[in-house]
Formats: C-alpha cells, sequence, structure tokens
C-alpha cells in the first residue's frame, strides 16, 4: 500500500462515522460492549466449530446494512489483513491430517475445519472490529471508553494521538514526496535515509507539540479533555443490549444451525 | 507481528488484557503523580508520530523487501516507560480499530508484545545501562540494536506462546519458533539500527530535546511493583517454556505437568496482594487452555472410530452443513432486504 492509499483508508473510515442511522445513534457505550461480548462469543467457540458460527454473521450484517457501510468497503479491508491469520491457520491442515465425515459421503482433514473456523472467526471479529469505529466514530469510542473506567490519561492520549494523525501523515506525506521528487528508482530509500526523514518529522513533530502546549494553556487547559453534553441510554439503546444479549446466549449454547438443517433435511424427505 | 483475534483463546486474551490493564493503570498513576501538563501534548503527538512514521516504507538492506519502524524503543527513549507504554498502547489500539492490524481482544496481547517488553523491561535494563550517558554514537548503536533485538525477540515469542496455548493452530511449538523468531532477528536488527540512526539524527541537530529527555524521567522509587512486574514476566515466559517443554514429551500429562509446574508458588515469597493477583492471573493462563490442544483431536479419532457419523462433534454432520447454508442465505437476506428498504427510504425523503 502507498503513503497516500494508507492515509486516505483512515479518512475513509473516519468519514463513515458522521453518518446517521439508528445504529449510528445508540449510545456508544452499548455498542462498545455489544462489540466486546461479541467477541469474546465468537472467539470462545471449540477449534472445530464452523456451522455454530454462522449466525453470527447477523450481527455484522446488521450493523453494516443498518448503518448504511459499504460491504466493499469492510470486505477489502478485512482481506487486506489476512495474511497472517492465512499464514498461521494454513499450517493446520498439514499437521492435523487425521479424517472427518462432513456428511454426503465425503471426508476431509480435520485440520481444514479448524482452518475454515479460524477464517470465519478472522471475518467476524475483524469486520465487526472496523464497524464498531465506522457506526460510532473513534471519539465516540474513547468517550466510552473513559465512561467504563479507562483512565482518562489514557483516553486523552488516544483522542490526542487521533487528532493529530492526520497532521502529522499530511506533514509525513510532504516529506516523502519531497523525497520521491528527488530520487529516482530505489535511490533514496535505504534505511540511512529513512532515519534521517523520520527524525525530521520526529523534531517538527516535537516543536509542533510544543506550539499546541502552548495554544492549548492559552485557552484554559487542566490536563484533560472534558466532553461537552452526557451520554444518556435510551431505550432504544437498552432494546439493542437485550436483543444482544438474546443473541449471543442463544446461538452460543444451542446448536440451532443443526437443528435447522435437521429439520430442512426432513422438509426434503 | 500483530496477534489476530481468530488465534485466541478468551483465557488467553482475558489473561494478556488483565496484565496489560494493570501495566496500563500502574503508567497512568505514575504519570499522574509527577505530571507536567506538557507531557500530554508531547505524548499525543509523538503517537501520532510514530503512526505517521510506520507510513513511510524504507527498502530493507540485501533484500529488497519494505519495512517500516516498529517505534517502541524510540518512545521510551524520549519519553521514560510510563508515557512510552501508554503512546504505544494508544498507537496499537488506534490501528486494531482503523486497520484492523490484530483485534480488539488480542489488543492485550499487542500491547503486552509491542509496548511491555521495550519500555519497562528493556529501556531500564538494557538501553540504559548500555547506553550510558547517552553522548558516545557507538555505545548508543550498540545499546539500541540490542534492546530492540531482544524487544522483538521476546515479542515475537510471546506471540507463538499465546498462539500456541490459545490452541487454535496446529503449527508445533517448535517449528513456529523457527519460523519467527530469525524473521524478527532481521526486523529487530534494521529497527535497531533505524533507533539509532534517528536518536543520532536528533542528536546533531536538536541536542536539546535529549537533554530534556534525559532530566525529566522519574524513574525511581516505587521499586517493588516494578520488580513485581518483572518477575511476573519472567516467570510467565519460564512457566510457558517450561509447559511448553512437558506439552511435547508427555502429550497426555499436560494436567500433570501444569500442576507440577504452578503447584509450587514460585514467586520470591509472599509479596502481598499485587503478587497474589499476578500468580493467580498467571495460573488462569496455564489451566485454560489445557482443554484445547491435546484433547481435542483424540477425543475426535475416538468419536471417528466405526459407525462414523452419529456421535462426531456438532458441525462435521450433513445436517450441520445444510443448517449453516441456510442460516448464512437468511442473514444476507436479511441485509439485502434492509439495504433495499433504506434505498427506498432515502429515495423518497431528498
Amino acid at each position: 500500500m502507498t503513503f497516500d492509499e494508507r492515509y486516505f483508508n483512515i479518512g475513509r473510515l473516519d468519514r463513515l462515522s458522521y453518518g446517521d442511522s439508528f445504529i449510528h445513534r445508540l449510545d456508544p457505550r452499548t455498542k462498545v460492549i455489544a462489540t466486546i461480548l461479541f467477541l469474546f462469543t465468537v472467539v470462545s467457540f471449540p477449534k472445530y466449530e464452523v456451522v455454530a458460527l454462522a449466525p453470527f454473521f447477523l450481527f455484522p450484517i446488521l450493523l453494516m446494512t443498518l448503518g448504511g457501510i459499504s460491504l466493499r468497503f469492510i470486505a477489502l479491508k478485512v482481506l487486506m489483513v489476512s495474511p497472517f491469520a492465512i499464514l498461521i491457520g494454513i499450517f493446520n491442515p498439514l499437521f492435523d491430517t487425521q479424517t472427518v465425515t462432513i456428511g454426503f459421503g465425503t471426508s476431509i482433514s480435520a485440520g481444514w475445519i479448524s482452518f475454515a473456523a479460524i477464517l470465519v472467526k478472522f471475518t467476524l471479529t475483524v469486520s465487526t472490529a472496523l464497524l464498531l469505529v465506522a457506526t460510532t466514530s473513534f471519539p465516540g469510542v474513547c468517550q466510552a471508553l473513559r465512561r467504563l473506567g479507562c483512565p482518562a490519561i489514557f483516553v486523552t492520549q488516544l483522542l490526542f494521538l487521533y487528532r493529530y494523525l492526520f497532521v502529522l501523515a499530511e506533514e509525513a506525506m510532504r516529506i516523502v514526496r519531497a523525497r520521491d521528487l528527488r530520487c529516482f528508482g530505489r535511490q533514496g530509500r535505504g534505511v540511512k535515509i529513512f532515519a534521517r526523514l523520520v527524525g525530521t518529522l520526529l523534531v517538527r513533530s516535537l516543536d509542533r507539540a510544543e506550539r499546541i502546549y502552548r495554544a492549548m494553556l492559552s485557552r484554559g487547559f487542566a490536563g484533560d479533555i472534558p466532553r461537552l453534553g452526557g451520554f444518556r441510554l435510551r431505550s432504544a439503546d437498552l432494546a439493542f443490549a437485550a436483543a444482544m444479549a438474546l443473541f449471543l446466549v442463544t446461538f452460543r449454547f444451542f446448536p440451532l444451525t443443526e437443528e435447522f438443517g435437521r429439520f430442512a433435511q426432513e422438509l426434503w424427505r | 507481528m500483530h496477534m489476530a483475534d481468530a488465534l485466541l483463546s478468551p483465557a488467553v486474551g482475558i489473561t494478556m488484557l488483565a496484565g496489560t490493564v494493570a501495566v496500563g493503570g500502574y503508567a497512568s498513576k505514575k504519570l499522574k503523580e509527577n505530571i507536567d501538563d506538557r507531557m500530554i501534548p508531547l505524548m499525543g503527538v509523538l503517537g501520532a508520530f510514530i503512526f505517521a512514521a510506520q507510513m513511510i516504507n524504507f527498502t530493507i538492506p540485501a533484500t529488497g523487501a519494505s519495512g517500516h519502524l516498529g517505534g517502541g524503543m524510540i518512545l521510551a527513549i524520549l519519553l521514560g516507560p510510563h508515557a512510552a507504554f501508554l503512546v504505544m498502547a494508544s498507537v496499537l489500539t488506534v490501528q486494531a480499530l482503523f486497520f484492523a492490524d490484530g483485534g480488539l481482544l488480542a489488543l492485550g496481547c499487542n500491547i503486552w508484545n509491542l509496548a511491555f517488553y521495550p519500555g519497562y523491561l528493556l529501556y531500564p535494563l538494557l538501553y540504559k545501562p548500555l547506553a550510558g550517558g547517552g553522548d558516545r554514537p557507538g555505545r548508543v548503536l550498540v545499546a539500541s540494536v540490542i534492546s530492540v533485538v531482544v524487544a522483538l525477540q521476546l515479542g515475537a515469542f510471546s506471540v507463538v506462546l499465546q498462539t500456541y496455548l490459545s490452541g487454535k493452530s496446529e503449527l508445533p511449538l517448535g517449528a513456529f519458533l523457527l519460523f519467527m523468531q530469525p524473521i524478527h532477528l532481521a526486523i529487530g536488527l534494521v529497527e535497531g539500527f533505524i533507533t539509532a540512526g534517528i536518536i543520532g539524527f536528533i542528536r546533531s541537530v536538536r541536542p536539546d530535546i535529549l537533554a530534556c529527555a534525559a532530566t525529566s524521567r522519574p524513574l525511581s522509587g516505587d521499586f517493588s511493583l516494578r520488580k513485581i512486574l518483572i518477575t511476573f514476566a519472567v516467570l510467565a515466559v519460564f512457566t510457558g517454556a517450561a509447559l511448553s517443554w512437558f506439552a511435547s514429551t508427555h502429550p497426555d500429562g499436560l494436567e500433570w505437568a501444569i500442576a507440577r509446574v504452578t503447584g509450587r508458588a514460585e514467586l520470591p515469597e509472599p509479596v502481598g496482594g499485587i503478587g497474589v493477583v499476578l500468580k493467580d492471573i498467571q495460573e488462569k493462563t496455564a489451566f485454560l487452555p489445557g482443554y484445547g490442544f491435546q484433547s481435542a483431536p483424540s477425543e475426535a479419532i475416538e468419536a471417528e472410530a466405526p459407525p462414523a457419523w452419529p456421535a462426531v462433534e456438532a458441525g462435521t454432520s450433513a445436517a450441520g452443513v445444510i443448517g449453516a447454508a441456510i442460516v448464512l442465505g437468511v442473514v444476507g437476506l436479511i441485509g439485502f432486504c434492509i439495504r433495499l428498504v433504506r434505498k427506498r427510504v432515502q429515495g423518497a425523503t431528498p
């Protein structure tokens, strides 16, 4: 990924969170807690469980469709980060070679099943995390964390980082562009030049921090970024949380997917 | 390398989150005690700096592959361990949320692997003694290369252990280690040189920055907690190593091995509440994953025996496959309908 692509990538996810929908309007705390519970539930399935994970696609699909976020965008991002999980998971079929029947008279090695489970879990967890930001906005997530007991200093840090991310990324973009204009081919991309570029970026960042600090002091900064207007839990939030809890418990503890399949088989006969 | 949610078991994830939250709370407390308000924007901007710097690629010498900065050690040198830990943690959080690099549950693992080791372990124990006052470029180079290499080795080792203990991957521990450690040795060498290069550059253009960083760094007092944390980390690594040893030689005696290893309280001696809590956490790491890796395959074999069909785990029968297809179809349909309705509504209200 080139520099510009990376940069616009963050910006795009950020802009998605300006949207206005049922999901966007939910209290950030509800969404953060729901997402975390969802992730734990998904991850808690044993390693040969693939089928029972199917219903869990409902949650990201609902976030995506109700929140009006494009499937293609999320799918691309999931694909982009998939190499590590695939790289580790692909060894399962190699090392776990006992065969298991999967119905229809076919059988495959158990490793493929656990590999599939890793991929399904990967898709679920990654897409949900991305959708959380896309529907809540990063500052929203931070404020929710603050209300849920995260230390103020860490939340302030996250907010600052986020605010200056775009500024410094542009600064870096200018530096990179300057290098690219002056260099041909592979020239100028070595480690030595890199250390100097980053050093320059660092000096500029530090100077900027100093200026920001003075500006903030003159506006009455006292060590914390307050949020104007609190959160309010509405009935929609409670309904969402209740539905989520019911959904997670049902599909975690009852193998309904298989029941559906059996039912369909009965109908067929 | 970032740990991913999909490779993680809840027990390992929760344990690492707990460890990270404990260290994060400690770091916040230490910072709050002797904070200079100036630090707050500085930390924020440096976090953004690490991010921006990571977006710049460079060519790794002799390979042509491109790499990017990790940044943990630079932060520790500039900010000291507490602030560096929080900054790195925030960088990893943003990465998890925006790039889906690692996941939210794996965040505990990733912060531990990439922020705890360089800041709390290697900066005070290796970098500082080796670099001395930091005014001799040679020493700084040696110090940063060694400490970054060790930090990355520990980080890579932890990724391997966390994956292994989670039991979702079938990779044998040895092969996985052989794969991860050398790669991270190379990455560590490059990163070490870059770290030294950046520090050298800063020294030549703006020596005041480093001088300021060197003096405004409080890392004294409260030594006990640090000791406990370090003991905990070392212990965790050792129990992990011992466990994996037993696990590989006694495929069936794993529970026994765990009991042997954790049954004996290995902490130096009563270290008060925190020590007990940490040990508790550590025991949880050791116990819960036990069911995951060795027992499952053997059960599957037993279930596989002659009749083959009825007893197999859920998810491996035809009904399971059909059910999954139906459920996915329904989920897809729901999504499609909602999208359709939304379009209608939006079309109706311009």
